[in-house]
């Protein structure tokens, strides 16, 4: 039987800091993930601004972080495909490829997923040019062509960062400023290797066994013209992934969970963290901050319905 | 040289020639400790630890040691540019490749359309 207190759902540092404290606070908690627990946080190869933690890799952090949780208790389920989810009752029941799981409370914690184009050329050429990560394959584009799809901090920084390996890097932005911190900006700006075609978009990317170009379309004339590149980093932002709870908590128009500063949504006992919630600023403190914060809500809950069960 | 991941590991050439020769399933993940990577670690971990897929070797092997040729260089990894390179041999002969991050869906629909049995 897989009834617990608490179901927390996603791995990544907030969803792992609410099972460090149930787990802690003698909660029989159960972790639910897509994927490889980790996270976002498996996406940084450095992460130095940590609190208290000199300069480490995203994955010994995340590792450090699942066996804590591991240790106090909480079971772990990973890569796991939710079927559905029923929410609203008092006992609320996640259906799984590896069967139900039931508990009295949730925390929601799915986090978000890169940001694709949705070009089925994007999807063929994944691995054959187009990537999502430049630190990991930038060093397969040596002296050559290539693109970033992007204006924010991550494209902008990862175009100069590309630079080291790459000939000549073309930023494709679909608006006429960026979203970018100014100093991100000027160094992109200020890089000989780097050029821009502002507003404008990627129709099309082109290659059969490897991507040789892309079809750009400039927004306000509507012109396209093709552009050689054997690379693409597409750098466009990252969606909540809470398609699987939006029939049963309040999101907003960018998909992202409502919640008050309880991390209560607005479903009793259902509570969310991290990068699925509706917030302004994404860091690792402040998912691990949303995730205490859940669970200590959680817990709450839980003692409020044993002192008056309904 | 090794990666510091739950699996098994593949430390050299001759170790893979040998693995392949002797084992009629084996899936193999070449890649580093990035995030791309890490990910088919894990489901490689998982399923191995299911017991779902008993009759298939999973190991992973370091990119950047130069005894990875023995992947890097294989015709079916000429078109890749996107790390893990993972490969899928079957009696010895490579039955499937791919580049990049791959879910766990996508891993078990290759393990199961070119491993059944």
């Amino acid at each position: 039987m897989n009834d617990f207190d608490v179901l927390v759902l996603g791995g990544g540092p907030a969803g792992l800091s609410a099972a460090i404290y149930l787990a802690r606070g003698k909660r029989r908690v159960c972790l639910l993930d897509r994927g490889t627990v980790g996270g976002q946080v498996l996406l940084t190869h450095a992460v130095a601004n940590y609190p208290g933690i000199p300069e480490r890799s995203g994955y010994e952090i995340a590792a450090a972080m699942r066996a804590q949780a591991v240790e106090f208790g909480c079971e772990i389920v990973s890569n796991v495909t939710i079927e559905s989810v029923d929410l609203r009752p008092d006992t609320k029941s996640i259906h799984t490829a590896k069967g139900v799981y039931t508990a009295r409370a949730v925390v929601l914690a799915m986090g978000g997923a890169p940001r694709t184009l949705e070009l089925e050329s994007e999807a063929r050429l994944q691995g054959r040019g187009i990537s999502y990560c430049a630190t990991c394959d930038g060093d397969f584009f040596q002296d050559q062509d290539i693109l970033v799809v992007g204006g924010g901090n991550s494209a902008l920084e990862e175009a100069v960062a590309l630079t080291k390996y790459a000939s000549s890097v073309t930023v494709v932005h679909q608006f006429d400023h960026f979203q970018a911190y100014a100093h991100a900006v000027a160094e992109a700006q200020n890089n000989h290797r780097i050029s821009f075609r502002m507003e404008s978009v990627v129709e099309e990317f082109v290659g059969d066994d490897t991507l040789t170009g892309a079809v750009i379309r400039h927004v306000p004339t509507g012109e396209t013209k093709r552009i050689d590149a054997t690379g693409a980093f597409v750098l466009i932002g990252y969606v909540p992934r809470t398609e699987s709870v939006a029939e049963c908590v309040v999101i907003n128009e960018r998909g992202e969970i409502v919640a008050d500063e309880a991390m209560a949504t607005s479903v009793p006992g259902v509570f969310v963290a991290g990068d699925a919630r509706a917030k302004r600023y994404r860091q690792i403190t402040t998912a691990v901050g949303d995730g205490t914060i859940a669970a200590l809500s959680a817990m709450e809950y839980l003692e409020a319905k044993l002192r008056s069960p309904a | 040289m090794t990666l510091p991941t739950g699996l098994e590991h593949v430390a050299t050439a001759d170790e893979l020639t040998s693995l392949i020769a002797e084992t009629e399933h084996v899936m193999v993940c070449c890649g580093r400790m990035g995030p791309m990577c890490v990910p088919v670690y894990g489901v490689m971990e998982d399923l191995r630890d299911s017991g779902d897929y008993a009759h298939v070797e999973f190991r992973d092997m370091l990119f950047d040691s130069p005894e990875s040729h023995v992947i890097r260089d294989l015709p079916e990894c000429s078109s890749f540019r996107g790390l893990p390179f993972t490969v899928y041999f079957k009696n010895g002969s490579v039955v499937a490749a791919t580049s990049s991050i791959q879910s766990a869906e996508q891993i078990k629909a290759q393990l199961d359309q070119h491993f059944s049995g």
